[in-house]
């Protein structure tokens, strides 16, 4: 913290999962997923490229991708890419509106409409499918 | 750090140890923690205990409250790591023998506890937090502008807000971006957008379609989550969001 400023939380704050349920840690896996698939993107340019130094070079870079580190690497990119698009789907939909709830008079405890089941069976259904494509991932990887 | 007891009087039932966050941004370099042994009853408030170690222990502790009963919006504070009003939760409730209490984030610290609502109040006036219309009710031959009770119910929970700032608190963009608008402020814009007899809603939207506004939410919740009014800020900020993407009119 950084007491003579407005106390903000800074990012330590904004990604701690622990306090505000399981629609925080997905905003979390969206922001980390997010970032996990623009790094991927930009190494697949450089990846893709290296076509330019001719069929050697080309096989010499793809031998990379076909060890355990490499496999291990596209196996989270395909986690990444399944929770960012299952979870966007969500959460556009949540932006329009839609799925959030009716206003009504709120009544002790206050239990928040938008935070309901539909949404937590969103956010649970695209980390198992997620997890399944990974698993898929490694299987077709590994040749099993 | 001072290790104090309290006077346990009458028929106290159970002992907690109460952290305070001391700090003073005109002289003090960090936030320090005084701890105070205090007797709690099953109903008794952290605001309650507060004022106890106020009263009996250190009275430089600094605190602002008003009314005691979650209608004013004065006590916000983090408690036990997340932001709650400290005259809204019984220490019992927290299910923990030690209650630590420090300033809400995302607010300039004036000191100890107590934090400036100054850009809360700004954010809040920008989204013009009244009704818009060319006539007035003075000079309108109604006299007053009729509204159906489907009407009322559209906004009425939005209404409800009482400025603790609480949601600003928990906000993870609020975490890091000092000039996002804030939930308070886009919950509000959707009260008056949703009230039927508001003509304002163009003016509004253009008010929060800013770099730092509405588009910087993304729907962590995180707000409604501590919202202890029940008024679902990321509920009225996803209503407001389907109006300027066209699902709403
Ligand atoms: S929306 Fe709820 S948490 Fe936010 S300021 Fe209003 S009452 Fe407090
Ligand atoms: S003292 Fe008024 S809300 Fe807590």
């Amino acid at each position: 913290m950084e007491p003579k400023d407005e106390n903000k939380e800074g990012i330590g704050g904004m990604i701690n999962p622990r306090r505000y349920g399981i629609e925080r840690v997905a905003y979390i896996l969206m922001r980390l997923s997010g970032l996990g698939l623009l790094a991927y993107f930009i190494g697949h340019i450089y990846e893709t490229s290296s076509i330019l130094k001719g069929e050697v070079g080309w096989a010499e870079f793809l031998e990379l991708t076909q060890t355990n580190e490499g496999h291990a690497v596209l196996a989270i990119v395909i986690g990444m890419c399944v929770f960012h698009t299952v979870n966007g789907i969500r959460v556009m939909l949540g932006h329009g509106g839609v799925g959030v709830g009716r206003p009504a008079r709120p009544d002790y405890p206050y239990l928040p409409a938008s935070q309901n089941s539909r949404h937590k069976m969103g956010i649970y259904s695209a980390i198992v499918l997620a997890a399944i494509a990974m698993l898929y991932g490694l299987a077709v990887m590994y040749g099993e | 750090m001072a290790q104090v007891s309290s006077v346990a009087e009458g028929k106290t039932t159970k002992s907690v140890t109460l952290r305070i966050a001391r700090y003073n941004p005109k002289h003090d370099s960090k936030k320090q923690f005084m701890e105070f042994n205090l007797q709690y009853e099953r109903w008794t408030t952290v605001l309650e205990a507060i004022l106890d170690v106020k009263k009996h222990f250190d009275h430089s502790v600094a605190v602002r409250y008003s009314c005691r009963q979650a209608t004013c919006g004065s006590c916000g504070m983090i408690i036990n790591g997340k932001p709650r009003l400290a005259c809204f939760t019984k220490i019992s409730e927290l299910e923990s023998d030690v209650v630590t209490v420090e300033p809400m984030n995302n607010f300039p610290i004036i000191r100890d506890l107590a934090v400036k609502f100054e850009r809360l109040f700004d954010t809040h006036h920008k989204i013009k937090p009244y009704l818009i219309r060319d006539d007035s009710e003075i000079t309108s031959n109604e006299k007053e502008f009729l509204q159906s009770p489907e009407e009322l119910e559209n906004y009425i929970q939005f209404a409800n807000c009482i400025k603790c700032g609480l949601c600003n608190s928990a906000c993870p963009t609020m975490a890091t971006d000092s000039s996002f608008i804030g939930p308070q402020a886009l919950a509000q814009a959707y009260r008056y957008v949703a009230d039927s007899r508001d003509k304002g809603k163009d003016s509004r939207l253009k008010i929060i379609d800013d770099s730092h506004g509405i588009w910087r939410c993304h729907f962590a919740g995180s707000c409604s989550q501590v919202c202890p009014k029940g008024v679902d800020p990321a509920m009225g900020i996803q209503f407001l969001r389907g109006y300027m993407l066209g699902f709403r009119s």
